[in-house]
């Protein structure tokens, strides 16, 4: 690979030229040396990219999230949710810096402490717990959508669809899918789950597309939409996912040998019965590993999120307060209280780490805020994607027949 | 071909089982073909005109060149054939205990707990022994542990596998050696009691001394079972079969005793085969 090592002395070539094994120097050769520099050249630009990207982030990031004094790590970072950074300085000179419900406080217990020059940088204080919260949340219901949805349409296309043009054309435009830029997909979900995907209620809405009455209830079956809410965001996210789901189940499928299908058909089993007991626990692991890996790829998602189901500000974690009717029976009420809590917008880590970055007027107060959520963000993903290689690799050095 | 079952006698090796077959007795007859044609797509036949009579407690083996449709002709016994869309029957009709297989009332899952099959290549689920033989009787929902144990037990038996894993009948089938492995797919096999067996090659994985007790476990399970077996060795053949069929291109060429068909073969095909000189 190395040029210095292609140029000899030139006296050498005399003897070189009569004996057939020794290196020759043709242009053959120099194209072949040329090449494998553009290409390693084109593989570690790649590489230093990557470097400088992480190093970066874990720079200005690390600092955010780890401190020197016990417990080394900045909890408030990881048990606030964002608010507005107050910056200010009283009569005396003395100067301050405090999370805006921290500045409230001070306030109220200072009340004639005057302040001379006080600034707000808007999601630069607090932490990042309500954005981790929805994002978990989000790529929650979305795995759950997902592989649902994804599981059954595989086991249909390669266990029970017959083979033909029809399921060529099918699974062209499943894969296809993947190819839909995700803002389209943002908008789509915007459509159907927010706007016309069905609920059931008491009152249905104006505008929604039609209603069903429910028989022997006063209940309707409206197809009004979830409006923007963590349930729609999960949704639009899973059908993003989708196309590669469902690769990544066939593929696991497919590598179940036919003989242990064939074998259990053999002894009695129906269809069903072999695909439950002979193949499917033999392939979930591998697609559980795929969908780990879908995770991370769906979780920084910012379009799909934006119009469905993300908030910038919310001042209440997703489980706080929902409103119950305390009379009804603990069935009544926990349905209401589920339906309350996945009806509910939430903050999300890809949302939030825009808004700190493109939304807001920059300053360097706002510099901790944003390294720190994109650094957590980063670990976390990775930290998802590492546990996802490593049990594919496990789970490859069990699969031995 | 009811004149073959005249000369049963002649044959010195035949059991109790196949000697008790002297009266041309249709009852003793488990599997008939009756002048089947077979394709995978339509249009080619794979079998022509295939028609021969399997017996009761006799051990048959299907013989012929690679491709000649041994295996199809047994996997359309316990219709195996299903799982391919456009693989049907387009002539005549199999009967198995006087049922036409495929008379649309027939339920193929029914038949193949009738109708077991062992495969070339082994194949245990990566369950544990146990699971591996109970696994038949599991999804005909049977749950009771006493009931699951004595099967396990008398089917790993039957397959001469018992003494070698009873003290780990928990760890997993997968542990095996190959020839092991194959008995262990025998065991399950014969834990639906099944009426008949049908084996493709089941000793072409393995070597030479599990082939031997593999072929030993055949002759003691023929008191038991009717089985039919595809196989390219043609020592195996005469070792372990009453009948043989010879088959050619899709087509059955001659089917008797065994020791008829390897000692003074009808056709001259057949002669050429066994002799080596062809396939
Ligand atoms: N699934 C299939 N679809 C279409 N044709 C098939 C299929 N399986 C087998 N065939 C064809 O049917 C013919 C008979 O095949 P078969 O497997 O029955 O042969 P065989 O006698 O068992 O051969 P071998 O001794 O090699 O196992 C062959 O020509 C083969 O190409
Ligand atoms: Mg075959």
């Amino acid at each position: 690979m190395e040029v210095s090592t292609q140029d000899p002395p030139l006296d050498a070539s005399a003897e070189t030229m009569e004996n057939p094994l020794y290196k020759k120097h043709t242009a053959v050769k120099r194209r072949d040396a040329t090449i494998s520099v553009l290409l390693g050249v084109a593989t570690y630009a790649i590489l230093a990219c990557a470097a400088f990207i992480f190093l970066d982030i874990m720079r200005k990031g690390a600092p955010v999230v780890f401190e020197s004094s016990f417990p080394f790590v900045n909890t408030e970072f990881f048990t606030q949710s964002p608010e507005s950074l107050i910056t200010f300085e009283i009569e005396d000179g003395s100067y301050f810096e405090m999370g805006s419900s921290e500045f409230y406080e001070w306030k109220r217990e200072n009340p004639e402490t005057r302040i001379v020059e006080e600034h707000a940088h808007p999601y630069s204080g607090g932490g990042i717990l309500g954005p981790l919260v929805g994002t978990a949340l989000l790529t929650g219901i979305c795995i759950v959508v997902a592989l649902f949805i994804g599981l059954a349409t595989a086991i249909f296309l390669n266990e029970y669809s017959s083979k033909g043009k029809f399921m060529d054309m099918l699974r062209l435009a499943i894969m296809n899918l993947a190819g839909v830029p995700s803002i389209v997909f943002g908008l789509f979900g915007l459509g159907l789950f927010c706007l016309v995907a069905p609920v059931i209620t008491d009152v249905p809405q104006e505008r929604a597309l039609f209603t069903i009455p429910i028989f022997f209830t006063d209940s309707y079956l409206s197809f009004e939409g979830w409006g923007t809410c963590m349930l729609a965001g999960g949704f639009t996210l899973a059908v993003m996912i989708l196309p590669v789901i469902i690769a990544a189940c066939e593929e696991s499928l497919k590598a179940i040998p036919m003989g242990f299908r064939e074998a259990s058909l053999a002894l009695g089993a129906t269809k069903w019965q072999s695909i439950s007991k002979s193949v499917l626990p033999y392939a979930f692991p591998g697609m559980l590993t795929a969908s780990i890996l879908g995770i991370t790829r769906v979780a920084g998602e910012t379009a799909p999120i934006m119009f469905t189901a993300a908030l910038a500000h919310k001042d209440k974690l997703p489980w706080q307060d929902i409103p119950v009717n305390k009379n009804a029976n603990f069935l009544a009420q926990s349905g209401e209280w589920t339906s309350g809590f996945v009806s509910q917008s939430v903050q999300a880590m890809p949302y939030h780490i825009y808004t700190v970055a493109a939304r807001i007027p920059q300053n360097e107060w706002t510099r901790p805020m944003q390294y720190g959520s994109v650094f957590v963000f980063m670990v976390v993903v990775m930290l998802f994607a590492a546990l996802s290689i490593f049990l594919r690799t496990r789970y490859r050095k069990k699969m031995k027949w | 071909m009811p004149d073959q079952e005249s000369e049963e006698t002649l044959s010195p090796e035949h059991s109790s089982a196949s000697t008790s077959a002297q009266q041309p007795d249709l009852a003793d007859v488990v599997i008939e073909v009756d002048d089947v044609n077979f394709s995978y797509v339509k249009g080619t036949d794979v079998l022509r005109d295939i028609t021969m009579n399997i017996k009761r407690g006799e051990v048959t083996a299907l013989i012929g060149p690679s491709g000649c449709g041994k295996s199809t002709l047994l996997r359309c016994l316990n219709r195996m054939n299903d799982l391919i869309p456009t693989a049907a029957i387009t002539k005549g009709e199999i009967r198995i205990l006087d049922t036409n297989v495929y008379d649309p009332k027939v339920d193929p899952i029914e038949l193949r707990k009738h109708v077991g099959m062992v495969f070339q290549k082994y194949n245990p689920f990566p369950k544990s022994i146990y699971e591996n033989v109970a696994f038949g009787l599991r999804i005909q929902g049977i749950k009771k542990k006493s009931v699951l144990d004595e099967a396990v037990e008398r089917s790993l038996k039957s397959a001469g596998l018992w003494n070698e894993v009873k003290d780990r009948l928990d760890t997993s089938g997968l542990g095996l050696s190959g020839g092991q492995q194959q008995r262990l797919c025998i065991a399950r096999t014969i834990a639906v009691e099944p009426k008949i067996v049908l084996m493709d090659e089941p000793c072409s994985a393995l070597d030479p001394i599990s082939t031997t007790i593999i072929e030993e476990l055949i002759t003691q399970l023929k008191e038991e079972f009717t089985i039919v077996i595809v196989t390219h060795n043609m020592q195996q053949a005469t070792r372990v079969s009453d009948k043989t069929a010879y088959f050619y291109l899709g087509e059955l060429i001659e089917m008797d005793d065994t020791i008829r068909i390897f000692n003074s073969p009808s056709r001259k095909e057949t002669e050429d085969y066994i002799s080596g000189r062809f396939g």
